[in-house]
């Protein structure tokens, strides 16, 4: 066989490359995260991928599509005994430094608990980063997974309006952004700067390569996973959450004098509460509450204790004026029972937790 | 070698391979060798080590070449020019220090151009004091090669490296506490040392052509096989430094090939099993059988794709430069038998192992009366306890020798056993013997991998309690 010539060969193949580089932005609308051996080959996670410690077989990825592939719940079957309850929050929901079992979902399945006369089984769509527009964008992509009730734990960091696009999920799902701000009417700037608006050049195929090398990653650390049960990295030891503060109250750059309320972003909270009517309770989630150095200014290191005063008075009232059920557990777990952060618990304190949690979804269920 | 190293490595052999010919050709090559050995070093935590051990490599090939090489070779043209070409690249490297504010060839800043121009001088000295001495003492030669050995000992056995680190940590002044067995890492030394431990004994037995000193440097410190092999032999690497060569299409296409073949073998395939493939965290994680087995799997092939895939770049690096490296690795898995593995998988090690020990082994046992297959377990087992150590002197490369070493033996009597007393005529019976071999012989090397992976012979064990259910 003769062999091809060397220059016509090598300018093909450049002329090849570069037609699938710059032609690959044709394919953005293909929803590629959606293409998962989660569920098939390999179990569904508890909880969604995250983390960069490859020890705990598992890693970040901005794909909403992707991360929902890789969950149990997209994989679950809903029995007809079922009683699906989705629970939206943050990092503490999520379970940092707990596994599966362990974790609010874990317990509350461990529990057995039964409502309406069908099995509660729980479902982890808590996602570390706190932010109430990731939130939002978890919830509405998850009302399609026929939940009978969501259980929303939230905190008054979630809260700032600042805070909603700093999300990294968030700043790149601009898209998913947009679609909200619409769908829910939310008085935020779709072009706003923090999002990471595409572009046609940061689209091509080498400028996406660490999104598609990352979907793949998935896939194979399905293997590990699958085979140990390990999403996250333990490690040995952390850093206990700090006790003791500096004698500052200040909550980002919100004044004492103005009205919290105009400070935070209620509309987002409003428009979740609102995305459906299936039974929805409402979490103020526990925070540590420290007895340390000038804890009589901050009850941790998020919080100086004006704003969150406030903040509790606040959300009673909202919640009161539109009857929604609501648990305010923010004294519930002892401060010894916290981890790494004013709003991670321990086993224990997960479990003081699921079993207020328990019973509330067995009170409102409906 | 990393994708940056390895694309730069083709760019400038393309370089040579179009704007040199003969002898200013292998000039060019012992220059890039040099300097790659400073520039692939990896960093170590002492201080200017990752200047000093590619000097100490540079010295190591330099004196053996002087004591193998005719008296008064040195002084010739060539030899002097690849004695300047050296100097040169060392002293280019160290250099860098006042031209660039960040260092670019080694991971750290070089020693001040004092130091290094003081180790220059050293070195010359003791070359001169070296080869002085080897003209008058006879044992020279053997003392080389236990000083190659001995180094590699210290280098590979966890111990003995910490020890060396705490030792250099204290002539340096630099707290303790923190040494590690790593710190000590010499590039390339594995293979290094083998090829000059080739050459040593081929002058003992009188086999060694003479080679030039650019052609003896450039084969020893080869920058396409500095790394992962293979070992080559001086004579055959010499005939095609020798060589006219000058690129055409089909040997730039055909090294084109080998190279894409090989990245993607190392940094797609490799690397994405990598993942998954059988570590020490989880053979303690992995919670069932199956996916036990799997995680095997991962790391039997993880472990082929990548070694091969660094074979392949290398061999297709060296032929664009006119350079046919010896294959390394022939299908490995598919073979009916140990023997037969053993023949495919890094080739050029067993090779040379048959070369400098097995053969001479089985030669000075058979002088001793005792039965066939005594000499032939003595001689299998010592081999692979040798390959096992050459990876690392620990228990678990030598539990992974010793399987070897007996699987071959007990491979090699079954098939005596089997040649004189079962006639297969059927060709079915032929094919599916043949399938059953090649399986047998994957999963006796699979779990061969087991001690191989691991770092420690407890761990080993669970995984072949998880790996058979018990």
């Amino acid at each position: 066989m003769q062999s091809p010539r060397l220059f016509p060969l090598l300018l093909k193949a450049t002329l090849l490359l570069m037609l699938f580089n710059f032609a690959f932005p044709l394919l953005s609308g293909l929803p590629l995260g959606k293409l998962s051996l989660y569920n098939k080959v390999f179990p569904g996670r508890e909880r969604f991928p995250f983390g960069e410690n490859q020890r705990g077989y598992n890693l970040s990825l901005f794909n909403l599509d992707a991360m929902f592939a890789a969950h149990v719940l997209v994989g679950a079957p809903k029995a007809d005994d079922e009683y699906r309850v989705l629970l939206i929050g943050d990092s503490s929901v999520w379970g940092t430094l707990l596994t599966p079992e362990q974790n609010l979902a874990g317990q509350l399945n461990s529990q057995n608990i039964s409502a309406c006369g069908k099995n509660v089984r729980a479902y982890n769509l808590g996602y570390p980063y706190i932010s109430l527009l990731q939130e939002l964008m978890i919830l509405d992509e998850a009302l399609q997974y026929q939940p009978d009730m969501i259980v929303w734990l939230t905190t008054l960091e979630s809260f700032p309006k600042e805070k909603q696009f700093g999300a990294p999920l968030v700043a790149n799902s601009p898209d998913r952004v947009k679609r909200l701000i619409t769908n829910y009417q939310l008085p935020l700037n779709p072009d706003d700067p923090a999002l990471n608006h595409p572009t046609t050049s940061n689209q091509t195929f080498t400028s996406r390569r660490k999104d598609l090398a990352n979907l793949i990653r998935l896939q194979l650390y399905g293997v590990p996973w699958s085979a140990t049960g390990i999403d996250q990295f333990y490690p040995k030891s952390y850093e206990p959450a700090q006790t003791d503060f500096e004698a500052d109250d200040s909550f980002y750059d919100i004044k004492k004098s103005e009205p919290l309320r105009d400070q935070l972003s209620l509309d987002i909270l409003d428009a979740g509460l609102n995305a459906t009517d299936l039974p929805m309770i409402l979490v103020n989630e526990p925070i540590l509450i420290s007895d340390g150095a000038n804890s009589d200014i901050r009850y941790n290191f998020f919080y100086p204790r004006w704003a969150y005063d406030q903040y509790r008075v606040m959300l009673a009232e909202y919640t009161s004026s539109r009857n929604q059920p609501y648990l305010d557990l923010w004294n519930l777990v002892p401060n010894d029972e916290f981890t790494n952060s004013g709003v991670h618990l321990t086993p224990f304190g997960e479990s003081l937790l699921a079993a207020q949690v328990g019973d509330a979804i067995q009170n409102f269920c409906e | 070698m990393g994708l940056t190293q390895i694309f730069a490595s083709i760019l400038t052999i393309l370089l040579v391979a179009i704007l040199t010919r003969g002898t200013s050709r292998v000039l060019s090559l012992l220059a890039l060798s040099v300097l790659a050995v400073f520039w692939f070093q990896p960093s170590v935590p002492l201080r200017s080590f990752d200047f000093w051990i590619p000097s100490l490599t540079i010295f190591l090939v330099v004196a053996v070449w002087f004591i193998t090489s005719q008296t008064g070779a040195w002084k010739s043209r060539q030899n002097l020019i690849g004695l300047a070409v050296i100097a040169g690249a060392i002293t280019l490297v160290g250099l860098t220090r006042y031209i660039f504010p960040d260092p670019i060839l080694t991971t750290t800043t070089p020693p001040r151009l004092i130091l290094v121009i003081g180790f220059i001088m050293i070195a010359g000295i003791s070359i001169a004091a070296l080869t002085f001495l080897s003209r008058r003492l006879a044992f020279t030669l053997t003392l080389a090669i236990v000083l190659l050995i001995t180094i590699l000992l210290i280098l590979k056995s966890p111990t003995l490296s910490l020890q060396l680190s705490i030792f250099l940590r204290e002539l340096t002044g630099r707290p303790t506490d923190t040494a590690s067995a790593l710190d000590f890492r010499w590039l390339g030394f594995s293979y290094i040392s083998f090829r000059l431990i080739h050459v040593l004994r081929d002058k003992q037995t009188g086999r060694l052509p003479e080679l030039s000193l650019p052609e003896f440097a450039t084969y020893v410190v080869f920058f396409p096989s500095l790394s992962a092999g293979p070992i080559d032999r001086a004579e055959r690497f010499a005939s095609d430094l020798r060589k006219d060569f000058a690129l055409t299409q089909d040997e730039t296409l055909q090294a084109g090939q080998r190279i894409v073949i090989g990245l993607f073998k190392k940094f797609v395939v490799a690397d994405a099993l990598a993942l998954m493939a059988l570590n020490d965290t989880l053979a303690t994680q992995v919670r069932y059988t199956g996916w036990m087995w799997i995680i095997l799997y991962a790391y039997t092939f993880q472990i082929y794709f990548d070694f091969s895939g660094y074979t392949d770049i290398a061999i297709g690096i060296a032929r664009l430069v006119g350079i046919k490296l010896p294959e390394n690795f022939s299908s490995p898995y598919t073979k009916p038998n140990l023997t037969q593995f053993w023949n495919s998988w890094h080739i050029t090690l067993t090779q040379w192992i048959r070369s400098y020990f097995f053969n001479p082994f089985n030669r000075w046992i058979r002088g001793y009366k005792i039965p066939t297959w005594t000499m032939l377990l003595l001689g299998q087992l010592s081999t692979m306890l040798i390959i096992g150590l050459w990876h690392g002197v620990t228990v678990n490369f030598i539990l992974w020798g010793a399987w070897h070493g007996l699987g071959l033996f007990i491979q090699n009597r079954w098939s005596d056993l089997a040649k004189k007393r079962i006639v297969i005529s059927n060709p079915r019976l032929q094919v599916a013997l043949n399938v059953g071999g090649i399986l047998l012989t994957f999963h006796f090397v699979a779990l061969g991998w087991v001690f191989f992976a691991l770092s420690d012979p407890s761990l080993s064990q669970t995984v072949f309690m998880k790996l058979f259910g018990l």
